[in-house]
């Protein structure tokens, strides 16, 4: 760099006000931008959480969801008996029969509703899904009209708390328990025992099967067995992909609507950008001509100009990472589209997404800057000279 | 008086503007010899084409005629880039508004020239030292043009374009806007870069004091060169 | 020399900058009023709901159905004046991406319940007369280029099978906020197809819709309706449709709240834009300023030079980023119309459009008009040479 980049950056500071509010537009730019894709990953570390590789999710056929889903007892029963579902520790079938309906609760501090899910379990539910932490109070006993509650649900709901009671389907049921699932789907819901459940709601279908390969290549094998079955009308996928698809929309939706806010801002910030620019290089009609006659070239004075709105560009986008990070306070809690069912989860901020910002804001100063780069490139060295 | 080999060779030069639909001569037919060591001053009226026969010569112009041969090389055949590497190696420039950099103190306008060199910093920090107390600024090399007088800033504009020991150093109006005290000042120290140094000056000017500086005196007239010399007393 | 002509002739000075800035409004001004068009899309049913009509349903929540012998008592309680019901269907035509919302319906009391969807005559008996009928809605309809007489199949979710219908009427919305994007079609036939497949899901009502005799009745009437299904096996929730569909509205409150800032956003990142081109401006005349001051104008006419600088560029703005407002609507709407069916631009928009450009106008001009005009006259000169 012929002419140092000091230069550059004592001119933005020499102009503090107009720095200042050219960078301030550019950090709201790299805000949204940085949420959006905090807000995306979010999600999309929800949904990895949720599940694992190696279970199975039986529905039925083009149910879409497990709260769509309805399997008689004798489908049910088929697909137990399948060869290639893993033994557990005390030579049981690790497979789980599971209800999942939606109830209406009214949130705490309000009385907005939300609809939450109600996961009937078995004693296998929680071994194939080890992501599930009790962290207080314990698990309720089968056979009773006991409750547990995910973190998310007992903090955010009436009577979903520790200690507390729900009342449903003309009965109590009391939350004995809190568990902790991560950040995966589970920790939105509350689970109670099956039989108790499906004889409460007067539902005698089960709406979904869980259960473990014993080895995990088989799937395509007990998949197809399963599928083409014309006693059973169902369709298994695997637990990692079956929320993936849950939340498809979700993530579409916040894609296509964040990034055409992004796409626009931008728009609005480099804008910004170039008229600052251009009244810089304006403002420095004499000095761009001093330096040509003192021996620069042209593309040294072209570089010059756009590593100053480069660096325009990045302040603004550093400074709108740094207020982004803060979001990773705040969890984000709306009903997903697909399921009709609450889900929580919050901004999260990785490395890719520092590195694009950054990227992106540094763009975002070359396109501002370019143009009037050029203009001081092109200058005549008499008249620079001259209109100073 | 021995004539001295001549430096800046100026043959059939001219110059036009163009103002919309109108050509408009500025030089015309200009023959000039300037030898090594001198120190010329050009003066006229205003208008007369002074300046753009000083811009022609500097290199910051380009001729519609005729060729300019400054230590053997023909700068009207010079590219862009090569005339501008060209004049950070053997121009000197003192404007008459000094034209220093507002954001870099005395020591960095002096530096300047001197990074599009190859000279290591430690090279470049003696240039500039040597520079400084050639002007008698060395303390306040770290003051930025606005804690300057008027006086001062021309004389850090002075050490930059001595700096890179130039083969010309070209002056214009360079005591236009100063008081009478800076100004006698500036051209004392022009006249010594002059003597002493054996710097060629080519100065414009319309003050006859800084005039009276110079040995040769040449007047332009509507964008002629006046074909008696002047010398000065 | 009139003083738009001096306003006109100062913003012509630097044409770049004066268009830059206009075209950052425009931006900007085109994407606020996107973006409160997407937040009234999403109230847009709640607009077009009644509060004269009741939603009856499961009060654990709408997973549940509700028994079909309800109907008799819902229609005896004083204040309900017609009965109609239906279940959600929820099925999927050719393949998700192409959502809309499909319901099984009872097609009498249901068109009578909501007469702001038009039929013709003829239409509305071939409907109640074909077992498999179906109804659609005009926009729906135009987006898969149905005709009447079409055959239509829909893959259950809920209900599984693949499940034919005729369309038998296409409806056009009465208001502007009437959903045009729905498909519903005979109760009967869904029924009779579940007591042949699975009997145990047959006579199971999704929701109960009660018109009412006085909508001034409408909470005394949803509690009684609520109180005769106390301690029965399926208990009911009653409201209005319109408490229904803000119901669903608030589950997704916080992606409005989000929409609703960062509309805020794009208003203060153009005023710090346009704020920007007025400092720069008026730093750039000061001497001008002053000349004016020595020649006998006063603060207010500078005050006012200034300010009409900024709002004739910000109107500029304004006017052309209404105008992009419509096209680019239409097109957004288009795409997003599996999401948000209804999408149109309403006349608050445009108001508040005006409103967001005058506030940046003035918020612009203060700082330099504040400069300009308290600097004194020998130090403003002083800048001109």
């Amino acid at each position: 760099m012929k002419i140092p980049v000091s230069y550059s950056f004592r001119n933005l500071w020499t102009r503090r006000l107009t720095t200042v509010f050219t960078a301030s537009g550019m950090a709201l730019v790299v805000f949204v931008f940085a949420s959006i894709l905090m807000l995306s990953e979010g999600l999309k570390k929800t949904l990895v959480e949720t599940g694992s590789y190696d279970n199975v999710v039986v529905i039925r056929k083009s149910a879409g969801s497990e709260v769509q889903s309805g399997i008689e007892r004798f489908p049910a029963s088929l697909v137990e008996t399948q060869p290639e579902i893993a033994m557990g520790p005390d030579g049981q079938r690790l497979v789980a029969k599971e209800l999942v309906v939606l109830i209406n609760l009214q949130k705490r501090g309000g009385s907005k509703p939300g609809q939450v899910v109600i996961r009937g379990i078995t004693g296998n539910s929680l071994i194939l899904r080890p992501q599930v932490r009790l962290i207080k109070g314990r698990l309720p006993r089968p056979g009773s009209s006991e409750l547990m509650a995910g973190m998310s649900i007992a903090k955010r709901f009436q009577g979903a708390g520790f200690g507390e009671t729900l009342r449903f389907s003309m009965r109590d049921w009391k939350i004995v328990g809190v568990f902790d699932a991560g950040n995966s789907g589970f920790t939105s819901e509350i689970w109670g025992d099956v039989d108790q459940l499906m004889q409460s709601f007067r539902r005698p279908v089960y709406s979904s099967i869980l259960f473990q390969l014993r080895t995990s290549s088989e799937f395509a094998k007990v998949k197809a067995r399963i599928e083409n079955d014309p006693r059973l009308t169902l369709e298994a996928k695997r637990e990692t992909k079956y929320y993936a698809d849950q939340s498809e929309m979700m993530a579409k939706f916040l894609r296509i609507l964040g990034m055409s806010l992004t796409v626009i801002f931008s728009f609005g910030a480099v804008i910004g950008a170039m008229i600052t620019m251009y009244a810089s290089v304006s403002n420095r009609t004499a000095e761009i001509g001093t330096l040509r006659a003192l021996g620069f070239q042209r593309r040294n004075i072209l570089y010059s100009f756009i590593i100053e709105a480069m660096l325009l560009g990045v302040t603004g986008g550093c400074t709108g990472l740094f207020f982004a990070s803060f979001l990773q306070l705040f969890t984000i809690s709306t009903l997903n589209f697909q399921t009709f069912s609450e889900l929580a989860f919050s901004f999260t901020l990785t490395f890719e997404i520092v590195y694009k910002s950054i990227l992106f804001s540094l763009i975002m100063g070359l396109v501002g800057g370019v143009l009037p780069a050029v203009r001081a490139a092109r200058m005549n060295i008499v008249e620079a000279l001259r209109e100073g | 008086m021995e004539s001295k080999k001549p430096l800046v060779i100026l043959r059939d030069v001219c110059k036009t503007y163009q103002r919309g639909s109108q050509t408009i001569p500025v030089l015309q037919d200009i023959n000039l010899e300037i030898p090594e060591g001198e120190f010329l001053a050009l003066m006229g009226p205003s208008g007369s084409g002074k300046s753009t026969l000083l811009n022609l010569i500097a290199g910051i112009d380009k001729t519609d005629c005729g060729t300019i041969t400054i230590g053997g090389v023909d700068i009207t055949t010079l590219s862009e880039t090569e005339l501008a590497h060209w004049r950070g190696l053997h121009v000197g420039f003192i404007f008459q508004f000094y034209n220093l950099i507002p954001v870099l103190t005395a020591y960095e306008n002096i530096e300047l020239p001197l990074l599009l060199s190859a000279l290591s910093k430690k090279e470049r920090r003696q240039h500039v030292e040597m520079a400084l107390q050639m002007v008698s600024l060395t303390d306040r090399s770290d003051h930025f043009p606005s804690q300057l007088s008027g006086g001062q800033q021309q004389r850090v504009a002075i050490a930059r374009a001595v700096v890179t020991d130039p083969t010309i150093l070209v002056a214009d109006e360079p005591t236009g806007d100063l008081d009478r005290a800076s100004a006698a000042e500036i051209l004392d120290l022009m006249e010594r870069l002059n003597t002493q140094l054996g710097k060629t000056v080519i100065m414009v000017t319309h003050d006859p004091r800084a005039a009276e500086k110079a040995r040769v005196i040449r007047n332009l007239d509507k964008g002629y060169l006046n074909v008696h010399h002047q010398a000065a007393l | 020399m009139s003083i738009i002509k001096l306003l006109y002739r100062n913003t012509l000075r630097h044409k770049l900058r004066t268009f830059l800035t206009i075209l950052g409004l425009t931006i900007a001004i085109l994407a606020f009023g996107l973006l409160r068009t997407v937040v009234s899309a999403w109230y847009a049913g709640v607009e077009a709901s009644s509060a004269s009509r009741l939603i009856t349903r499961n009060a654990i929540s709408l997973v549940f159905t509700l028994p079909a012998s309800y109907k008799e008592k819902i229609r005896q309680i004083e204040g309900v004046e017609t009965v109609s019901w239906g279940n959600w269907f929820g099925g999927i035509y050719i393949d998700e991406k192409n959502f809309f919302a499909n319901f099984a319906v009872d097609p009498k009391t249901y068109l009578k319940l909501y007469p702001e969807f038009i039929l013709t005559p003829e239409e509305k008996l071939a409907f109640f007369r074909d077992r498999k009928g179906a109804v659609a809605g005009r926009k729906v309809a135009e987006r898969f280029h149905w005709k009447i007489g079409d055959i239509i199949t829909l893959r259950g979710t809920i209900f599984p099978g693949n499940w034919d219908f005729v369309l038998r009427g296409i409806y056009r919305g009465r208001y502007p906020a009437t959903d045009e994007t729905q498909f519903f079609f005979n109760w009967e036939y869904l029924n009779e197809s579940m007591k042949k497949i699975s009997p145990r899901r047959a006579d199971q009502i999704g929701f109960y819709i009660e018109g009412l005799k006085d909508p001034d009745r409408a909470a005394e009437v949803a509690a009684a309706i609520d109180a005769s299904f106390k301690n029965s096996i399926m208990e009911t929730l009653t409201e209005t449709e319109k408490a229904f569909q803000l119901g669903f509205v608030s589950m997704t409150e916080a992606i409005v709240i989000a929409i609703r800032l960062v509309s805020f956003v794009v208003i203060i990142i153009i005023m710090a834009v346009v704020a920007n081109t007025m400092a720069m401006s008026a730093r750039e005349r000061t001497g001008e300023y002053a000349v004016f001051k020595t020649l006998g104008f006063g603060k207010w006419h500078i005050a006012g030079l200034i300010f009409g600088e900024s709002f004739f560029i910000t109107m500029t703005g304004c006017a052309l980023g209404i105008l992009t407002t419509f096209p680019a609507a239409k097109a957004f709407g288009d795409a997003m119309s599996a999401f948000l069916p209804i999408f149109h631009v309403s006349r608050q928009t445009i108001y508040l459009d005006v409103v967001a450009a005058v506030i940046v106008a003035v918020v612009a001009a203060i700082i330099p008009t504040y400069r300009s005009v308290n600097i004194r006259i020998a130090e403003g000169l002083r800048k001109i040479t």
